[in-house]
């Protein structure tokens, strides 16, 4: 009815409105006058330290109080202890960290959901129980064996994530109750004996123990980890200058490959003083840098950062989010089972205790301690090698000084309540400067 | 600015759309043209979110047509608006805090190269598409949460225009903003038009509509209570419309000619 009219809709002339959209100064201009609140950073040195001191100031740590407490933690352990910084007993950390490592990688990627996974422990003591049962008293072959309890860490994330995703449990309590299932099923298939020795120089075993014993793989792999780090960086800062958007500096580029340099060779040396570099080491790398650039690098990563960031969003930007909540369940999963085989690997066997005690407080200390906020939308898989290697270290200091456990865990304790009142209160200062 | 066209993009006919024991619309007639902004305005409860909802296919319509470029179409999914070439920004802008402007801009539409996200290219649309809407914000790389509340507005908006649109919905895009924000987003709506896009513009305010509107299309009562030449009518006139306070001449004379092409 009203729009047909001719009197009313003809009537807007558009040639009435010219002035109007004239009237604004024309906007051109206004971006080459500096505006104060631009974030206009300046070239060389100076620039680089500006934007480093904004960036703390406004919250945005990073991975620097981790590696502070890291440093912190071996300090005061050698003076304690000489041998603390020995080859062999960083060697031993290494070893160490791979298996709580793996299972953080996974909580990592639910904690960027800002979900939480509490299964995670009994599901590695599962896989690894699934492994031995197959393998040991059915005779399946052992690589056979070892995909099939991998397998077995995915369907329960997964089946986890569709309660959580589908039917709408909050992930707290469906993990809560996995915890206790999956314990419960992981006592019902060993059986009886509680235990399974597994093969001696069997496939687990020799993951976790094998190492690369010619001094030259290590130093080689730390060699090659450099060039191409440097050669990514230098390639992408050409494409971004011929693409006329702004690049990292030079200096940025360089101050991290040395960075990266000096910790690459550092720790080829030391392991290289012990044993060389272990397989199991070098498997839980590749899964960090791996799973990394899959986080930083294609849709899928950044689907999990949007739904972690604002659910209501990434719904309407297309984003499928129950899958995502279901893959990264079933992702976690999957890497609670690899960690529970180096776990198993590690004691040649599967045995009724595992995944028990704290290895669940472990994995998720872990990867907070490392730097990913239990809020969700913030973190890399890095901090899962980082925390990691924070709690082994303090496992290991306090085994070399003969403490008792308790004393351990009240200090492991602290350390976590440490990182989370890190994380709340630079997510606090991050709001408070608006870049939460 | 590009004049307006013959075939409206969008034409409702007739629109019905009913919750239940509620008549949430009842035979709404709307027509925007490219290049036209047409304020959509009502009081609380007319059924302006609910006309959006249906045109964004949040709600399929009951009864009555919706012609898209003079074809009718069936709007029954968010994803058939959107291959239609309409594009909504929420009131709740709808964008990831987390991730910075570039990020959110492409989130859901990333481009790719061999698989690989590709930044390089995404940085640099983004600063065009952001430069040519003149929109100013201190970098495409910061968190969104950084950003002044104008600013994600823009964002918003620009974010819209990625899919390459040719109808935006803005539902009340200057709520909860300040006067210096308020310009820079009715700026931005003046650039849609210019761009030759069909804009719907659902305000409350009166002043914004009548800086940036060509029409204004009221709903009172989840019917039509007349659309007006912006340029033409007064706001008192068009406030009457809103409140029904008065039984105006404007829509009288319109029910009138209504009944002459008839």
């Amino acid at each position: 009815m009203s729009t047909d009219n001719p009197d009313l809709t003809k009537a807007a002339p558009p040639a009435a409105t010219e002035d109007e959209v004239a009237a604004p100064p024309p906007a051109a201009d206004a971006i080459v006058a500096v505006d104060p609140r631009l974030l206009v950073r300046e070239q060389g040195l100076a620039g680089y330290l500006t934007e480093f001191r904004r960036r703390v100031r406004s919250g945005d740590l990073g991975s620097m109080p981790v590696i502070a407490a890291l440093v912190i933690i071996w300090g005061v352990f050698q003076g304690l202890n000489s041998t603390f910084l020995s080859a062999n007993n960083l060697s031993t950390i290494a070893f160490n960290v791979v298996g709580v490592g793996m299972i953080a990688v996974g909580i990592v990627f639910v904690l960027l959901l800002g979900e939480i996974d509490l299964s995670v422990s009994y599901v590695s003591g599962l896989a690894g129980a699934v492994f031995a049962v197959l393998s040991v008293n059915h005779g399946v072959p052992q690589g056979l064996a070892l995909v099939l309890g991998i397998l077995t860490g995915t369907a329960i994330g997964a089946l986890q994530g569709f309660f959580f995703a589908k039917v709408g449990v909050p992930a707290f309590v469906v993990t809560l109750a996995g915890f206790l299932a999956w314990n419960g099923a992981m006592l019902w298939v060993l059986g009886k004996n509680g235990t399974i020795n597994l093969q001696s120089g069997g496939l687990l075993y020799n993951l976790y123990n094998y190492t690369f014993a010619d001094v030259a793989f290590a130093y080689g792999l730390a060699l090659i980890a450099v060039l191409l780090y440097l050669g990514s960086s230098l390639w992408e800062a050409n494409r971004r200058r011929k693409a006329g958007v702004p690049s990292r500096p030079m200096l940025d580029i360089g101050i991290k490959t040395a960075a990266l340099a000096i910790v690459a060779f550092v720790a080829a040396w030391v392991l290289n003083q012990a044993e060389g570099l272990p397989l199991c080491l070098l498997l839980f790398l590749l899964v960090v840098v791996g799973f990394d650039l899959m986080l930083r690098r294609t849709t899928y990563g950044r689907q999990i950062f949007a739904v972690g960031g604002g659910i209501e969003a990434a719904r309407r930007a297309g984003i499928n989010v129950a899958w995502i909540r279901i893959s990264v369940f079933g992702l976690a999963g999957t890497m609670a089972a690899v960690g529970g085989m180096f776990l198993a690997g590690q004691v040649n066997s599967a045995q009724s205790t595992q995944g028990g005690g704290n290895t669940l407080m472990n994995a998720i200390a872990a990867a907070v301690i490392g730097g990913t906020s239990l809020f969700g939308g913030r973190g890399k898989t890095w901090s899962a090698l980082l925390g990691a290697l924070v709690i082994v270290s303090i496992q290991q200091g306090m085994y070399i000084l003969n403490l008792n456990t308790a004393i351990q865990y009240m200090i492991t304790g602290a350390v976590l309540l440490a990182a989370v009142v890190v994380d709340s209160v630079s997510r606090r200062t991050q709001k408070n400067s608006g870049r939460a | 600015m590009v004049h307006v066209s013959a075939t409206p993009v969008l034409a409702l006919r007739g629109v019905s759309k009913r919750f239940g024991a509620v008549q949430a619309l009842t035979d709404v007639e709307l027509e925007i043209h490219a290049g036209e902004v047409v304020a959509l305005v009502g009081d609380n409860g007319a059924g302006k979110s609910t006309l959006v909802k249906t045109i964004a296919g949040v709600h399929p319509i009951d009864e009555g047509a919706i012609e898209w470029e003079g074809k009718r179409v069936s709007i029954g999914r968010p994803h058939d608006a959107q291959a239609l070439g309409i594009a909504t920004v929420y009131q709740d802008l709808a964008l990831c805090d987390n991730l910075d402007v570039v990020q959110n801009l492409f989130l859901g539409r990333e481009i790719r190269r061999v698989g690989v996200l590709d930044e390089v290219e995404m940085e640099k649309r983004s600063r065009e598409l952001l430069h040519t809407l003149s929109i100013r914000i201190p970098s495409v790389r910061i968190p969104i949460a950084s950003l002044s509340g104008g600013q994600r507005q823009t964002v918003a908006i620009a974010r819209s225009l990625i899919g390459e649109p040719k109808l935006v919905i803005l539902d009340e895009p200057t709520a909860a903003l300040g006067v210096e924000q308020t310009a820079q987003v009715l700026d931005l709506v003046e650039r849609l038009r210019e761009r030759g896009l069909a804009v719907i513009l659902i305000s409350h305010n009166m002043v914004d509509v009548k800086a940036v509107a060509d029409r204004v299309a009221i709903l009172r009562l989840g019917r039509n209570n007349g659309v007006f030449d912006v340029k033409t009518t007064s706001q008192e006139q068009i406030i009457s419309a809103i409140t029904g306070a008065t039984d105006n001449a404007v829509t009288r004379r319109q029910a009138r000619s209504a009944e002459a092409d008839k």
